[in-house]
Parts: structure tokens; sequence; C-alpha cells
């Protein structure tokens, strides 16, 4: 087994395992915690991939901002000091559902796509990597569009952590 | 990782790896490249952390001290020197209070949520040409931005955990704080980062190894203004004061901390230490000339040695850089301490004002300001000293002249007369405000106020 080897398991083990405590436990912030590791088991495996670039980002958008903002917006909206989440049955059932079909879909795109293909390309020479002009080229021209549109993803989170906040008070 | 693993396995070791195993090729084994990385990550900057953060909190209370015209810490060593050894003593002794309506897993874990981070932010960092942890980490000033960016969650966490009122609004204060300020940070590097055209820590070393007016600070105005923005933003998001709101003793307490004893106490102060010094580290490679002296006179040697092949020459260079870089960090470390007894605390609103409609449109204009500079201003680049296609001659006004930098060259040497000018004037000031103030020296070593206390019981 070769040192990447066994990093890559330590990373995957450490994303793999927090990712089961995010969906089985019930308390908010204790959730943001376990994702935290989730997503810097990630971007452990972005760095073991040479990309540097993608796992800073995954750390400055995931855990530097899509967390805070969960974990602010449940300090502001919330009155109990640790909120706890009570799925209802049919809530259980549709984030079953969906979970299974994303398995699926992911797991039959692993097996049906050409590996082989993707590793045979020209490697990027040892002492460089990849270089940051073509990459910042890129997202501002020929990916402006999706550059942009994934912006919108804290709005997102941040609505999303107050409709959770706010769901627990709706039986009283 | 990647590619320290790949250097060991491929054989194209660093200077500092060579001088260690040697030149041959034989790549080593799976484990003990592993166990290599590790040891050689995360002994040195135990070590540099733990020291860092001793010294920082001696030299904090001694310069508030003589700010506030009192010695200071001076019993416990030859100018109170111990003093931070004789706390950490008190704070391993001390009992280790968990409130009984926290969150224990969490509250247990924030301050190491808080320290890693800072921890990490360390590899990336240029002590030398050769002397820094990770040299190829090309998104390196992204690296560190991304990983002090998590420090908050630490932070946050801790307030949520402890379960108390002054502890919540404190870490509810720092998620604002930080959140806001990460903007303006982001966009006065990037004003260094587009005129230094990388990302690379240690390239943008090795950019400003010409001499003063090659430092990125005086490379336009724009860098300039860019460098003061850098620091306050930079203060905020360190929550130094007079930002320090998450921790403002006179209304939370201690905010974030409140609930925190002992040693898990002792990491907050080590992380919050070893980040000041990391800010100051940055500021220093992305602004002042990272390791390199105003004379270009180690960019001018490291290229030679480099040509040459001579190790022991690069061994030096890298050993004075890091002294010099520590020593600018260092630096930045002081000014900070310097405002925190200087100036008084805003309220949090006016925290959040100064940001957002202050410092955030003045950052953006800095950024178009460069932006729109480097379109009709063309500047020196590549390497300077180093041979001929990457490379440029920093004192050669012919050559200057030739690749048509002149207007760059005279808002360089217009920019570093400035620079070296409020330097020296502020040093003059400061020599100034010492020379006429209140003495304390003497009463350093006048004997204890309770001796002769000591002696009338001594004598009943």
């Amino acid at each position: 087994m070769s040192s990447e080897a066994v990093l890559f398991y330590a990373f995957g083990g450490l994303a793999a395992a927090s990712a089961v405590v995010v969906v089985a436990s019930r308390n908010i912030v204790r959730m943001a915690v376990a994702l935290l590791f989730a997503l810097g088991g990630v971007a452990g495996l972005y760095f073991l991939l040479a990309a540097e670039f993608l796992a800073a980002v995954q750390l400055v958008i995931y855990a530097g901002g899509t967390l805070i903002l969960i974990v602010f917006g449940v300090m502001l909206t919330s009155k109990s000091p640790f909120t706890r989440l009570q799925p209802r049955p049919i809530e259980v059932g549709i984030a079953l559902g969906i979970g299974t079909l994303l398995l699926a879909v992911l797991v039959s795109g692993i097996l049906l796509a050409d590996c082989a293909g993707a590793f045979a390309s020209e490697p990027l020479p040892a002492d460089q990597g990849y270089p940051m002009q073509t990459l910042g080229q890129a997202l501002l021209g020929d990916f402006l569009l999706p550059f942009e549109l994934v912006s919108v993803l804290l709005l997102v989170v941040m609505i999303g952590a107050a409709y959770l906040a706010k769901a627990r008070r709706r039986p009283e | 990782m990647q590619s320290v693993l790949a250097s060991l396995a491929d054989g194209s070791r660093t200077v500092f790896q060579r001088f260690i195993f040697g030149d041959s090729p034989q790549p080593l084994s799976p484990w003990l490249e592993l166990a290599y990385s590790l040891a050689i990550i995360a002994v040195p900057i135990t070590g540099l952390v733990a020291l860092i953060g001793m010294i920082a909190i001696w030299g904090e209370r001694k310069v508030a001290g003589h700010i506030q015209s009192r010695p200071g810490p001076n019993r416990v060593g030859p100018f109170g020197l111990f003093q931070s050894i004789a706390d950490g003593i008190k704070l391993i002794l001390k009992e280790d209070l968990i409130p009984r309506q926290a969150d224990r897993p969490l509250f247990r874990m924030a301050p190491y949520l808080a320290f890693a981070p800072v921890f990490a932010a360390f590899v990336a960092l240029p002590f030398g040409p050769e002397m820094t942890f990770e040299p190829r980490l090309n998104a390196g000033v992204f690296f560190i931005l991304a990983v002090l960016s998590v420090e908050v969650m630490g932070v946050i966490l801790a307030g949520w955990a402890s379960n108390n009122k002054w502890s919540v609004y404190g870490a509810m204060r720092e998620a604002c704080q930080m959140v806001s300020y990460e903007i303006p940070l982001g966009l006065s590097i990037i004003v260094a980062v587009m005129a230094a055209g990388t990302l690379n820590m240690v390239q943008l070393g090795l950019l400003q190894g010409g001499g003063l007016h090659t430092w990125l600070i005086f490379r336009n105005p724009f860098t300039f203004l860019a460098f003061i923005l850098f620091f306050v933003a930079s203060l905020a998001s360190n929550k130094r004061a007079p930002f320090d709101l998450p921790e403002s003793e006179s209304e939370l307490v201690a905010g974030f901390h409140t609930e925190y004893s002992g040693m898990r106490f002792a990491f907050f102060f080590f992380a919050e230490y070893a980040a000041m010094f990391v800010v100051g580290a940055v500021a220093a490679a992305l602004f002042l000339g990272a390791w390199h002296d105003p004379f270009g006179l180690l960019g001018y040697y490291h290229q030679r040695f480099t040509a040459q092949g001579a190790l022991g020459g690069l061994v030096a260079v890298n050993l004075i850089g890091a002294a010099i870089f520590t020593a600018k960090a260092s630096l930045i470390v002081f000014v900070q301490m310097w405002l925190r007894w200087t100036l008084p605390r805003p309220r949090i609103d006016q925290v959040l004002y100064a940001c957002v409609k202050v410092l955030l449109p003045m950052a953006c204009v800095v950024m178009l300001g460069a932006a729109v500079w480097q379109l009709f201003v063309a500047e020196p680049v590549g390497i300077p000293w180093a041979p001929a296609p990457v490379g440029y001659e920093p004192f050669s006004l012919a050559g200057y002249r030739a690749a048509g930098w002149t207007a760059s060259l005279v808002a360089q040497i217009i920019l570093s007369a400035v620079g070296v000018g409020l330097f020296l004037a502020v040093c003059g000031w400061v020599m100034y405000a010492a020379l006429h103030a209140r003495r304390v020296r003497p009463r350093l070593f006048e004997p204890s106020p309770i001796a002769d206390k000591r002696q009338e019981i001594a004598g009943a």
C-alpha cells in the first residue's frame, strides 16, 4: 500500500463516517460539526489529487461560508439552546427515496464511465501543477454562467437554515 | 501533501530534503515517506506555534505595561521572560471545568477546532526561498485564507456549546465580523496577487527579491493602499482590538471563552497569537518583500548560489531569510499589540458599518484601480536577478527603459520614498515617546513593595 493509498482511505473514511453522523444526528449544531469533518475529508481528498485550488475553494465556500451561515441562522432563529429535529415519517421516506435515487445514479455513473480514457491524457508536470492563469480565465470566460449560478448557493443555505430552525416550532 | 510525497518518491528534493537525505534518487518506503511527511510538518510547526504563543503573550503584556507606564511582568526570570512558562504550568495544573448544561462533546472539541486551522496555515508560510513546508502549493495564499476561515467555526462552537448568553453573543459577533471582513480582506489580497500574477507564496517572495522598490507594497499606488486595507481587515478577522468584540471583557465577561479554563483556554490563546503571526507573515510575504532585505542582497545571492549549485550558501541564504521574514512578521504583530493598547473599542454596529460602508467600497475601488493601472502602465515582470528569460536586473535603469517600464519605475521610487519616510517618521515618533515617557525602568529593580512589611512581620 502506498502512502497516497493510506491517506486516501483515511480522508475517505473520515468523510464517509462524518456523513453518516450528519444524517443520524438530531441536533442541528452537531450535524453542522459533523458536516465540517465530512467537508474537510473531501478537501483532503482534493489535496491528495494535487487540486489545491479546489480544496481551498471547498474549505472557503463550504466550511467557511455555508456552515457558518447554517450555524448563524440557527443561532438567530431558534430559542432553545440545543435545537432538535424531529422528522416526520413522510419526511424520512422522501429523504430515503431521494438518497437512494442519487446513490443509484452515482453508482451507475461510476460503473459506466470510461475511466481509462480520463487518465490517459498527458499528466501535468510535477513541479508546476496546473497554472492558475488558465484556471482563472476558464472560470471568468468559458464557464462564467455556471460560476455565477453557483454563487446563489449561499443564499439557498441561508434560507434553508432559517427554515429548519423555524420548522421546529410549527407543532406548538 | 501530494507534492511532498511526490518529491520524496521521484528524488527531486528540496534543498533541505537534500541536506537531510543526500542526493540519492532512491525512493523511500511508503510508510517512511508518510512518517517523514507528517513528522517534518507537525514537529516544527508545533514547536513554532508554542514558541510564538509564549513569546507573543509575554510581549503583549510587556508592551501593554510600557504603554500604560508600568513595568509589566518582571518577577519570573530576567525581564519576566519566564512568566509565560509559569502561566503555562498554572494552566496545565488547573481543573478542566465543563458547565453542567453545556453540550459536552462540542465544548471539548471547540478549542481544537479553533487551533488546528491556524496550525495548518503554517504549512504554506515561506520562511525562505527553499525554507517552506510545501513550496509547490500553487494556491498558497488562497489556502491560508481558506484554513483561517475555518477557524471561526471553533469560536462559534465554543460560544454555542457553553450554553451561556455572553458566550453566544461573543460567538455571534465573531461570526458577523468574520463573514463581513473576509470580503475586504480577500479583495485587498487580490490586488497584490494581480500585481504579482501568482498565488504561490514562494513565487510571490521570489518576485520581490530586487530591493525595496520591487516589494509589492511599492509596486503601484493601489497595492500601497491595499496593504493598509489588508492590515485593517486582518485586525478584524483576527478579532484583535479595536475589533475584539467577540471577547470584549467590559460587556461580555470574556465572550466566547467565558466558560473555559485550564488547557482548553490556553488553546484559544495559542490560536489567537499564532493567527496574529500568520497574518503578519502573510502581510510580509504578500506586500513587504517576504524574506528579502531592502537592498536585494538575498535575492541576488540566492540566484547566484542556485546557478552555482552551492548548497551551503543556499542554506545560509535560507536561514538569514527566515530571520528577516520572522522579524517582519513580528513587527506586524507588534503593531497589532500597540493598536490594542491605544485604541478604544467601537460598538458592534459601528464595526459592521466600518466594514460594509467604508472598507468594502474602498477595497472595490482599489481593486478596480489596480486593474486599470495594470492595463495602462507596463510593470516589471519576472524574478529579479534571475537568468535572462524569466529574470531582469532590478537596478539597471537602461534595462527598465528598454523594456518600457519607466513609468512604473517612477511610481515605485516615489512610493518607496513615501513608505520609507512614513516608517522613519513613525520610528522617530516612537523613539520620542519612549524617551519622554514616565520612567518605568528603574522601578524594575526596586525591591518588592511588600519587602518592608515582610521585615516588619519577621521583626515582630
